[in-house]
């Protein structure tokens, strides 16, 4: 038993719909698109959902959510993950999930809530025999389509709370400069330690998972971030939000700084390390983090800008992530 | 002979291509409307092997362009006529972003962007040609750091290029290996030129002018890669570079005095040798040792093994900028002698018959302010140092034949 758990998340208003839109089929995956050499031109060739636009995904998506997200402009995020039928996903400690040859996992970014949400983007990855592929597709103004966006896209969007912003749609480079390990396109956000247990649990429970995987520490649920301690939250936050680029390996690896939640030498993380090639984005300052002083800190300096060149991070970032921002600042302010 | 090789081989290499179906094709751009996306796509869609051919014309541009398919050339009609204007640019770290092997970029300009220039980043074999990456105010604090930026590299090569008004250095090369940057004009930057935590690196034949530091060669601790050296800096022209620094504070080049002519800093195995070094009013040439607190036990902070020789020095020396050093000119008779260590270095073989001054630090760390100058006099004995010459994979040069 090992497909029902998509059908579970269906509201009950979105089950409605299904059944009154009886003559729409409930499309089947397509793996050939998923593993073929071609890039789809449309989202729909992938037959993820049964209603895109609702994203009511179809049997064998499942959705899932992260304990800390990445910060996207404030865009709400919609994720699903599809493993081939026969295949299963394998644990690996509390680090990224494996997934088999054959997966995809699929992001939509969107804005507004109810009838007033409208979806941007989505983003798939493809786990094809010879690695990752990373490709954007970009949703028409009907809401009836999403294409392909190879180049990315510049569009405007009205945030929930008013504010304008020229939102940028990555170009498949683009995804790469954050999906990058030693040049590989490789996941970012499903790591079993920022999964929910129960998520883990069931996906276990229906086969889609091998096994359980140990979390010794998982990442806080960033809605509870004030339950748990100011280092744990911010630590969290520059694990999600800036160690896919900043740790050996990835593409800020030449700063020398090292973000990732596991990472426990000070001066690998920032604290009163000097810029390598900061330019201009040092600001005027001498350290990453200068302990006390958040306002001297190259960090804070970084993540409250968005201009290019200094903005961190570079790609997917019109706007200042205030919450984010200030649980690093927070952070940096007591330290000793 | 060549004749011969060349009836040989073009018929092998045609089989070659043709039996893996690599057949390359060329894809031109013009500039107008939807050039982001037009151009950004054939990025993306080229195969190895393909030309990617700007035409002459302005391109506007919003974002970040980006590459990573091996073996790609990028070409514009000229360093003046294929411009990439990244004026308005609203999002990403840098103009253009390489991340694949064996690219040549050559024939266009890259101007104003918001962060670096054109940076490489893991992309081995690239050779940057003939390019003009500039920001046209000329120094601004708040023009991007990098213009030409290839790091964590193995074969690089940069040359017939022009560079001007990047806030931190010019061209720079970091943490890489196997480097060739000559016959470059660097101007009103910076640094000029940088060689940073690399390994075997040639810098010739360049024209360094108007910049703060006209080349530097530095190490710096705590990054992936440090124990940079194996650096020859020969028939460069180093004229004039004393230009106010203008580089945002914290970076390791804001401390670089105006008026340095070439700068190491750390490394072992440094030549500088034929070089015209004219007008650089602090030193033409400068040694001084890591001047931060630092806990990379794996890390070297003095300059071991240089070698001056056959450098021709003009008039400089007569405005330091740094603090105490008008005193030490004017005990000097109103001008610094052309070669200043603090003393920290070892092994300095100086076959150039001019003076050297010494500051007189004992420990690597103390400050400036510390300075016991004095006249430096060579020791006695000192060892050879040569350097295996720089050789880039074959075929690599033939790209830009």
């Amino acid at each position: 038993m090992r497909r029902p758990l998509a059908l579970l998340a269906f509201s009950a208003a979105l089950f409605g719909v299904a059944i009154a839109d009886a003559r729409r089929a409930m499309p089947i995956v397509s793996d050939e698109a998923i593993m073929g050499d071609a890039l789809p031109r449309t989202l729909e060739e992938f037959g993820f959902f049964i209603h895109p636009e609702l994203q009511m995904p179809t049997v064998g998506v499942q959705p899932y959510s992260l304990n800390t997200p990445l910060y996207s402009d404030g865009a709400e995020k919609l994720r699903f993950v599809y493993v081939p039928q026969g295949s299963q996903i394998a644990a690996n400690g509390e680090g990224l999930l494996q997934f088999p040859v054959g997966s995809a996992l699929i992001k939509t970014f969107a804005f507004g809530d109810g009838d007033a949400r409208r979806l941007i983007e989505t983003r798939v990855l493809l786990h094809r025999a010879d690695g990752w592929v990373a490709l954007p597709y970009r949703w028409n103004d009907d809401q009836t389509e999403a294409r392909l966006a190879l180049a990315g896209a510049r569009i405007p969007v009205t945030r929930p709370d008013g504010n304008e912003i020229s939102y940028r749609i990555p170009n498949k480079n683009q995804c790469k400069t954050c999906h990058s390990r030693d040049g590989e396109v490789v996941p970012i956000g499903p790591k079993a330690r920022n999964l929910s247990a129960d998520w883990l649990a069931l996906s276990e429970q229906t086969g889609e998972l091998a096994s359980m995987p140990l979390v010794e520490r998982r990442l806080p649920v960033w809605e509870q971030r004030d339950e748990v301690p100011l280092d744990v939250a911010a630590r969290a936050y520059l694990d999600v939000n800036c160690a896919h680029c900043h740790q050996p390996g990835g593409s800020a690896s030449n700063s020398g700084l090292d973000l990732r939640w596991e990472q426990d030498d000070p001066h690998a993380i920032g604290i009163r390390k000097p810029p390598v090639a900061a330019g201009r984005g040092a600001g005027g300052f001498a350290v990453s983090i200068k302990p006390g002083q958040p306002d001297a800190s190259i960090m804070v300096h970084r993540m409250g800008s968005t201009e290019p060149g200094v903005a961190m991070p570079e790609l997917g970032k019109s706007t200042v992530d205030a919450e984010g921002t200030a649980i690093v600042r927070q952070w940096i302010k007591e330290m000793r | 002979m060549l004749k011969f090789t060349t009836r040989v081989l073009a018929p092998v290499c045609m089989a070659l291509a043709s039996a893996s179906g690599l057949a390359a094709a060329t894809h031109e751009i013009a500039a107008g409307e939807g050039a982001q996306e037009r151009l950004q796509e054939a990025l993306i869609l080229a195969e190895p092997g393909d030309e990617i051919v700007l035409a002459e014309g302005r391109y506007v541009l919003t974002d970040g362009l980006s590459l990573d398919v091996d073996g790609v050339i990028l070409r514009g009609a000229g360093m003046n006529a294929s411009v990439l204007d990244f004026t308005n640019q609203q999002g990403a770290g840098e103009g253009l972003l390489v991340t694949s092997d064996n690219v040549t970029l050559r024939d266009f300009a890259v101007e104003n962007a918001k962060g670096d220039g054109i940076k490489s980043k893991g992309a081995d074999q690239i050779i940057y040609h003939a390019l003009r990456v500039e920001w046209t105010n000329g120094p601004d604090a708040d023009n991007g750091a990098y213009g030409i930026y290839p790091v964590e590299a193995s074969n690089v090569l940069v040359q017939d290029s022009y560079v001007r008004g990047a806030s931190d250095a010019g061209i720079y090369v970091g943490q890489s290996e196997n480097i060739i940057v000559r016959r470059n004009r660097v101007v009103e930057n910076v640094a000029g030129i940088e060689i940073e935590n690399s390994n075997r690196a040639e810098v010739t034949e360049n024209l360094a002018t108007r910049n703060t530091g006209g080349i530097l060669v530095f190490d710096l601790p705590g990054l992936p890669k440090v124990g940079g050296g194996q650096v020859l800096v020969a028939r460069n022209a180093v004229i004039d570079n004393n230009t106010d620094n203008f580089a945002p504070e914290g970076n390791i080049v804001a401390s670089v005095p105006a008026g340095t002519g070439v700068m190491v800093m750390a490394n072992e195995d440094v030549v500088i040798s034929d070089n015209a070094l004219v007008n650089n009013s602090t030193a033409h040439v400068m040694l001084i040792a890591y001047t931060q607190p630092f806990e990379d036990e794996g890390y070297q902070p003095r300059p071991v093994n240089v070698l001056l020789e056959r450098n021709i020095y003009g008039s400089g020396g007569n405005a330091p900028d740094f603090a105490g050093g008008e005193l030490i000119a004017a005990a000097f008779g109103g001008a610094l002698p052309p070669v200043l260590t603090d003393g920290l270095h070892t092994n300095l073989v100086k076959r150039d018959a001019v003076p050297a001054v010494s500051l007189g630090l004992t420990q690597v760390g103390q400050p400036f302010t510390q300075a016991q100058p004095q006249l430096w006099t060579p020791p006695p004995i000192a060892s050879a140092i040569e350097l295996a010459k720089v050789m880039l994979p074959e075929g690599m040069e033939a790209r830009i034949k």
